[in-house]
């Protein structure tokens, strides 16, 4: 058997199919509900049978069509930064609010692919993200979290 | 029949109405563009204005509203690969290849027509089909919205050419993996939530089609930026907002749009089943119906690929109308908001309606009619301009996706925890995507996943645990047997290419 990524990525989705089955028995239902003919742990245990499967025999079959990646040519670096600058975005919408951690997430987004324009960035985050709040909050009521907004009374 | 609908006709085209609709048709757009407002929230959020007007010119807002909803998911679809709403995601299947290619312009203007016409025909079939389908709706059971389910799967053959068959399903083993997370819809029961109290209701839709499309998308953009063979080609302006549709191009569409338009219709008429199900199941049947020539477009910007799911879910809009207007049954959550403001209005759906006010009953679906008029020739002119937003350069276009995405979640959930789930199944996608494996069988499983398990349930209890409910009814076996057809089909016609 040829070893390469998908059959690595099968061999996963196996061992999660195997997780997921496992978990699927622990699932705990109702007595009255242990015999029924169908309970909350059925369609679950169907679903990891049909897991291991499927991924069973994309691991035992010949692949005709073996995908090759040229990882030398994929920008992992701004990708990594771009995930982790969205985490961070994520980390702090909450606490800080909408305007500020918008606004930045996309001014720290376009530094990191490369973007030099200092005005058009400005323009494309600061000023974008209250026009879009506007329409959002604004116009629509659509309810907008925004601790920092509202500390300084821009916000009710 | 005709005096209801000149009456109808009267009541919709005065001056303030036609303004309403056109109003409608803008915010709706807008809202509709935006992941998570769906045409229900934006339905929703005019039902506070309407109660200021007459009932008809409130029902006129509201038509524009829909409709142009509708219109802004399958805009989001199609250039950002951003379906906000289930119905609109078999659009980008064909749509965002398509916009990618630099026609984004046309794809537009393909979506836009097909949904006029589909819902055009189905005006015509609500017409004069109406009431005798609220009968038909009502005569599925259990078995055969399960059965329907299965016959829905079958659209995954379209991304399973080319020896994609096993991965193409065990994406869809964990697009239904993925759905059984939270409580169990009848007992209550927790599965997979690991005490985590955020995934007790389930991961939600828009999370899951924003991470496996939008999000992954634009890493995937970016991962691959110095790799020459994705290169993007560079287009011009002139041709990314052209709107011009090809004889060649006609001829398709001249051929999908009825044939769609009838699934679309009749899966719309049914309780609970709708859009989504339409569009998936005409994409399906679109591809089995096609030559093998234009098969191998699907997935890679195949006019018929565009316009049958486009066509579809307009046709299944209108068709959600025949059990809400003739028996009082919403058929779907878009429906149960209008049902509310048609009670505000004081209008009370149901199969006295058709017969003892029937100037209402027209004067609704006149309106909706002239919503979708309205919207063709408004959004029409404006495509071309909004076809170049794929023409901002990518360092502005990939952080405004995802801040796209993130926005539609925060709006919907308010909590970091979804936020993070969505970065990681979409680096999860955006790996498995390197290697091939398919996302839109991941997202039509995620859709039919919970309906699936709830009608197989109800059909395993009525006959205690034995499986010959599958042939029992005739229309269940029926269902069943065009399912296996279409896998024999598509079995057959793969072995006779390799021979």
């Amino acid at each position: 058997m040829n070893i390469n990524t998908t059959k690595i990525i099968s061999l996963l989705f196996f061992i999660f199919s195997v997780f997921y089955l496992y978990l699927a028995y622990q699932i705990q239902v109702f007595t009255f509900d242990e015999n029924a003919p169908f309970n909350a742990k059925t369609f679950p245990i169907y679903l990891g049978y049909a897991g291991l499967f499927f991924s069973g025999l994309k691991l035992i079959l010949p692949d005709p069509n073996t995908i090759k990646v040229k990882h030398k040519n994929l920008e992992y670096k701004k990708t990594v930064i771009l995930i982790l600058i969205a985490i961070i975005y994520g980390a702090t919408i909450l606490k800080v609010g909408y305007f500020l951690t918008t606004s930045l997430f996309l001014f720290a987004s376009y530094y990191f692919l490369g973007e030099r324009r200092w005005i058009l960035m400005f323009l494309l985050s600061f000023p974008f993200v209250a026009a879009f709040m506007y329409l959002l909050h604004g116009i629509l009521d659509i309810y907008l979290r925004d601790p920092f907004l509202q500390s300084i009374g821009v916000m009710r | 029949m005709i005096e209801g609908i000149l009456i109808g006709l009267t009541t919709a085209l005065t001056l303030q109405n036609i303004l309403m609709v056109m109003v409608g048709c803008f915010f709706g757009t807008i809202i509709g563009m935006l992941p998570g407002l769906g045409p229900m929230t934006a339905i929703a959020l005019m039902i506070p204005i309407t109660y200021g007007f007459e009932p008809a010119t409130g029902l006129i807002l509201m038509a524009g509203v829909y409709y142009g909803a509708v219109f802004g998911g399958s805009t989001s679809s199609i250039l950002l690969n951003a379906p906000g709403v289930p119905g609109t995601v078999a659009t980008s299947f064909d749509g965002y290849p398509m916009a990618q290619q630099g026609k984004a312009g046309k794809a537009l203007a393909i979506a836009a027509w097909s949904s006029f016409a589909g819902g055009t025909l189905s005006a015509i079939y609500l017409l004069f089909l109406a009431p005798s389908l609220s009968k038909v709706s009502l005569s599925f059971r259990s078995p055969d919205y399960f059965a329907l389910m299965i016959l829905g799967l079958t659209a995954i053959a379209a991304f399973s050419s080319k020896g994609q068959f096993l991965k193409a399903m065990m994406m869809v083993v964990l697009g239904l993996m993925l759905a059984s997370v939270g409580q169990d819809s009848l007992s209550d029961i927790t599965r997979y939530t690991f005490n985590n109290m955020n995934l007790t209701d389930g991961i939600s839709f828009v999370l899951v089609v924003m991470a496996t499309f939008a999000m992954s998308e634009a890493l995937t953009i970016i991962l691959k930026r110095n790799d020459p063979t994705s290169a993007a080609k560079q287009v011009s302006l002139t041709e990314l907002g052209s709107i011009k549709i090809n004889k060649e191009e006609r001829t398709k569409m001249y051929k999908t749009i009825p044939r769609s338009s009838v699934i679309g219709f009749l899966i719309g008429v049914l309780p609970g089943a709708g859009a989504t199900i339409a569009s998936f199941l005409a994409y399906g049947m679109e591809r089995n119906v096609v030559s093998d020539e234009e098969k191998e477009k699907f997935g890679k910007g195949s006019v018929n690929g565009l316009s049958a799911p486009e066509t579809a879910n307009n046709a299944a809009c209108s068709g959600s109308f025949v059990p809400m207007l003739t028996l009082g049954i919403p058929g779907s959550g878009t429906t149960a908001v209008m049902l509310g403001a048609l009670l505000g209005f004081g209008v009370q759906p149901g199969p006295r309606l058709y017969m003892t006010n029937p100037e209402i009953f027209w004067s609704i679906i006149m309106s909706m009619y002239i919503g979708m008029v309205i919207l063709l020739i408004l959004n029409l002119p404006l495509i071309p301009y909004i076809a170049r937003i794929l023409a901002v350069p990518k360092n502005y276009l990939i952080p405004l996706i995802l801040f796209f995405s993130v926005t539609g979640i925060y709006v919907m959930s308010f909590n970091n925890f979804d936020i993070y789930l969505m970065i990681g199944i979409a680096v999860v996608a955006t790996f498995l995507r390197l290697y091939d494996f398919p996302m839109p069988p991941l997202i039509l499983a995620f859709v039919l996943g919970g309906l699936m398990e709830e009608n197989l349930r109800r059909s395993l209890l009525l006959s205690n645990g034995s499986w010959e409910f599958l042939w029992d009814r005739t229309l269940t076996a029926c269902i069943l047997a065009t399912t296996i057809l279409i896998v024999v089909w598509h079995i057959y016609k793969t072995f006779k290419k390799k021979n």
